[in-house]
């Protein structure tokens, strides 16, 4: 019996993703965003974490879909990496779930590339798709690929 | 698995304890070398190297074991008087201190002490021993004379030894290459490399490293760890003890909220958290002598190899700064005191040609003074020709003919930072230094410092380093520019400028399409704030007819920065950007401002590269050094009228601000008056009042401009009528010196000014204001 993962699951646009819960350090309401000039588009800015400075990536952005709407509030899912926490945007939080290693399958070739290259697999669920975030390629923002 | 942990503890703290004791041991075996036998000190370092090989006996290092033992063979008889202090003896037992340190290192990097074993030191070592001597006299002088001519040398790790510690050879290679060394008179690393051990990059490496001694791969374990005064540690345990005490007084009153109380607790807080600001600081403290404690060594060996005597004083190594500091001015600083031996310094024979002395003098020193250290490094040698330089610059074609013509000695001295001139070597022969300057003031700048450089041919040059206390938190400027804020270090602030309507649309003009702005006969390159981000202008609110320019500097290039508001000073702790962000030139990092939202830290040095600014060549470098020149000679003086008829000058560097205060502002404490500034209570006193033969008016004026005085125990404001400009005034040519309250008098702008002397003014107040005003608790004062 193969050991089934945890995702922390939320929604963009009509996107259902998920991030191994083990890289989320927490989930947060929006908070005041100071927008840095010059930075790469997909970065909305920076947010102050009780004290520690974390740059916030728009996940919408990332993935080259629409802009939320403005009255729309995003919430925070702030992940661990390498060089530090960062923030990712979303629309919405949903529940953590468990999914099972034999529903997973890897990216149809389909998908736009800049897309199918922050996606880890998708996981068939009963409701529906799960798309698992490829962590690192997400938070890879560098100034150099605006 | 403990055991293991338990060994890796006990050789940690042994590397640690050695190679502090190393340090001493070099430094001891120095004044031997200078000041001839001392039964303390053999003594100390015998106590050293013999502690040294028991530990690395017990532990299982047999090459170091062994190695350590002939020394300590050696040192016996030093100690016992058997075998004199020699110069062959100190440099043996100085290439010992090397070898240990190299094996120290490779202990800590590999957890083994390496396969170099130093046979050819232990030969020296040994036929240094007299006993040994007598009874090896002939397989000792054989080996001695051993091909390994680096070891021989005794002030460089051999390369041999060196690339295998590297890992970038192996041992039995380096032997088969030293043998063949001796049929032929290629180097080492030549055969090494023909032989296919290794490539000719390694080579070079190695050689660099080699070239640097020992103190370049300096161990990470030393630097890990700092050594922290427990009366300190005792000081911050009680801050924290009150600041629980302070946390739960603000707990208990949650809920039934009472003002007062509440204001007494924060401000409690405050004065705590300040407290615990300092005393954390300072636990990152380290003397200077840190750093200085390789110079000895490195003149030592440097002098010996260029054939010259240099003697090396050192003052202030008490002076401290945070370890970072430290850190980054060890590398400039080798650079230039290397520099000042191997091209400041004559040799003997020159110099007694020059009716100096054959010794040449080396002094360091380092001293606290306005908040920054100053490090001076001098020499008493041939000096700097501004002239060879110039020539230099022109042929280079960094600057031209005729501007060179027009350039001061001092403009031209200054040269010497430019990055173009620096890699000719030529240049070092002319001039004496160069080689790598620009890069010593990249690095002395990257840390907020700065650097100025004095010379007089044929009797010396010296070098003023000035660096900032610490890094992390540092005084900013905090801007608003497109509804954003912004913060600009306050090392790169020169001035501000505000324009008013008219005056705006006149004084900004255009060269093609760069804006600049003449301020004081000069042109000023000006960047709009909001350009240079490429934000919205109009997105925050900014009254038209005003212009705020900050006028900053980056590499001594001065320019203006256009921005919508200037907000205040403050003290910001910097924080560096996350990855995504690393590539923004313009940015240094961000803070977080006192309402808990993020504002970012402006690299003034970034921003003028992305716009262009440091890049246009010749111009730029000329009006830099012009600018640093004058501003080495010349004094900043902000001339106020204190009355209709008299105007005074204050010395611009003891003005912390200037304010506007107006009458009703204006509340009393006793018979003084104080004005409520910054939370704190300033007092006011007003300057006519204060000088001689003036009959005081201010009294009657509604709102007057006020000089903010500050130093570590008071602040003071001194109220003037009008502040009338800022000039910029020749040290040593102005006027006759004063009396009293006035340094001096002189004729400025074509009026008669006496300038004042802020020190016996203050000496005058300190009887006048009252006491409880004079100390930090400025904040206690205001509720007692």
């Amino acid at each position: 019996m193969p050991e089934t993962t945890q995702f922390c699951t939320f929604r963009v646009d009509d996107l259902f993703l998920g991030i191994d819960v083990q890289r989320v350090q927490e989930v947060i309401r929006s908070l005041e965003i100071t927008s840095v000039p010059l930075a790469p588009s997909s970065v909305e800015g920076l947010i102050n974490l009780r004290g520690q400075i974390v740059t916030a990536i728009d996940l919408r952005r990332r993935l080259g879909l629409t802009s939320r709407l403005s009255e729309h509030e995003p919430m925070h899912v702030v992940v661990r990496g390498d060089d530090g926490a960062v923030s990712l945007m979303v629309d919405s939080i949903e529940d953590v779930i468990e999914v099972d290693p034999r529903d997973f399958e890897r990216v149809p070739e389909s998908i736009e590339p800049s897309v199918r290259d922050l996606l880890a697999g998708v996981y068939k669920l009963d409701t529906g798709l799960l798309l698992a975030l490829q962590t690192d390629r997400a938070v890879a923002v560098t100034t150099a690929t605006i | 698995m403990d055991g293991v942990n338990d060994t890796a503890e006990i050789v940690k703290d042994f590397l640690i304890e050695s190679l502090e004791g190393l340090d001493q041991v070099d430094q001891d075996l120095m004044d031997l070398e200078r000041e001839g036998p001392d039964a303390e000190r053999i003594g100390r370092i015998f106590r050293c190297v013999h502690t040294l090989k028991g530990t690395c006996g017990f532990l299982g290092f047999s090459v170091l074991e062994s190695v350590t033992h002939v020394g300590e063979n050696l040192l016996v008889e030093l100690r016992d008087g058997t075998t004199a202090v020699t110069p062959e003896v100190v440099d043996a037992l100085l290439a010992l201190v090397d070898a240990i340190r190299l094996m120290l290192n490779l202990i800590e990097q590999t957890g083994t002490d390496g396969e170099p074993t130093f046979q050819a030191l232990i030969a020296r070592l040994t036929a240094l021993t007299r006993e040994h001597a007598d009874a090896h006299g002939a397989a000792a002088a054989a080996a001695a004379s051993m091909p390994t001519s680096e070891t021989a040398e005794g002030t460089h790790p051999p390369i041999g030894e060196l690339m295998v510690a590297r890992g970038d050879v192996t041992a039995s290679d380096v032997s088969a290459a030293l043998h063949e060394q001796e049929q032929s008179d290629a180097l080492l690393g030549e055969i090494l490399v023909q032989r296919g051990y290794t490539s000719p990059a390694a080579v070079r490496e190695a050689l660099d490293v080699q070239e640097n001694n020992v103190d370049i791969k300096s161990s990470a374990i030393a630097d890990s760890s700092i050594r922290v005064d427990v009366a300190l540690l005792d000081k911050l345990m009680n801050l924290v003890g009150e600041l629980v005490l302070a946390r739960n007084q603000l707990l208990q009153s949650d809920g039934r909220f009472d003002a007062a109380a509440h204001t007494g607790t924060t401000q409690r807080l405050n004065l705590i958290t300040t407290e615990l600001q300092e005393g954390v600081m300072k636990t990152r403290m380290q003397p200077i002598g840190n750093v200085w404690n390789k110079f000895p060594r490195v003149v030592r060996d440097l002098a010996q190899a260029c054939g010259k005597q240099v003697v090396l004083e050192m003052a202030g190594a008490e002076t401290e700064l945070d370890k970072t500091i430290i850190e980054a001015i060890k590398d400039p600083l080798t650079h230039i005191v290397r520099n000042a031996v191997d091209h400041g310094v004559e040799t003997p024979i020159e110099r007694v040609r020059h009716g100096k002395s054959p010794e040449g003098r080396l002094i360091i020193r380092a001293f606290h003074e306005g908040g920054k250290v100053n490090i001076e490094i001098r020499d008493d040698g041939r000096g700097i020709d501004p002239e060879a330089i110039k020539a230099k610059a022109i042929s280079m074609g960094a600057v031209r003919a005729d501007a060179a013509a027009q350039m001061s000695d001092r403009e031209a001295l200054h040269l010497i930072f430019h990055a173009g001139l620096s890699t000719a070597k030529t240049v070092t022969n002319v001039s004496g230094r160069g080689v790598g300057m620009d890069v010593v003031r990249t690095n002395i700048e990257r840390i907020g410092g700065s650097l100025e450089v004095s010379s007089v041919v044929g009797n010396g040059t010296t070098l003023r380093i000035k660096i900032p206390l610490t890094l992390a938190i540092i005084p900013g400027l905090i801007v608003t520019t497109g509804g954003s804020r912004f913060v600009i270090p306050q090392v790169n602030l020169l001035e501000l400028v505000r324009l008013e309507g008219a005056d705006a649309v006149a004084r900004i003009e255009r060269v093609y399409d760069a804006p600049v702005l003449r301020l004081r006969g000069r042109l000023l390159p000006l960047i709009t704030l909001t350009e240079a981000l490429g934000v919205d202008r109009h997105c925050g609110k900014s009254t038209d007819d005003v212009t705020n320019i900050v006028v900053v500097q980056a590499e001594g290039t001065a320019f203006g920065v256009i921005v919508d508001a200037i907000n205040d000073t403050e003290e910001i702790v910097v924080k560096p950007l996350s990855v995504q962000l690393k590539g923004i030139a313009a940015f240094a990092g961000a803070t977080i401002m006192g309402d808990g939202r993020v504002a970012l830290i402006l690299d003034v040095h970034g921003l003028a590269q992305s716009r262009g600014l440091l890049a246009r060549g010749d111009r730029q470098a000329e009006s830099r050094v012009d600018q640093r020149a004058q501003e080495a000679h010349s004094q900043q003086l902000l001339l106020v009228a204190v009355d209709d008829t008299h105007i005074v000058a204050f010395p611009l560097d003891a003005i912390a601000r200037l304010e506007e205060i107006r009458s009703s502002q204006i509340e009393w404490t006793g018979s003084q008056e104080v004005v409520q500034y910054r939370k704190r209570i300033l007092p006011v006193v007003r300057l006519d009042e204060m000088l001689e033969g003036i009959i005081p008016s201010l009294g009657r004026a509604e709102s007057m401009p006020l000089i903010v005085y500050e130093d570590s125990t008071r602040s003071i404001g001194f109220a003037v009528q009008r502040i009338l400009d800022v000039v910029a005034v020749e040290m040593d040519t102005v006027g006759a010196s004063g009396t009293g309250m006035v340094a001096r008098t002189a004729v400025i702008q074509g009026r008669v000014t006496d300038v004042l002397d802020v020190q016996s003014l203050l000496a005058t107040l300190d009887g006048r204001l009252p006491a409880s005003l004079d100390t930090v608790h400025h904040d206690e004062a205001a509720h007692a």
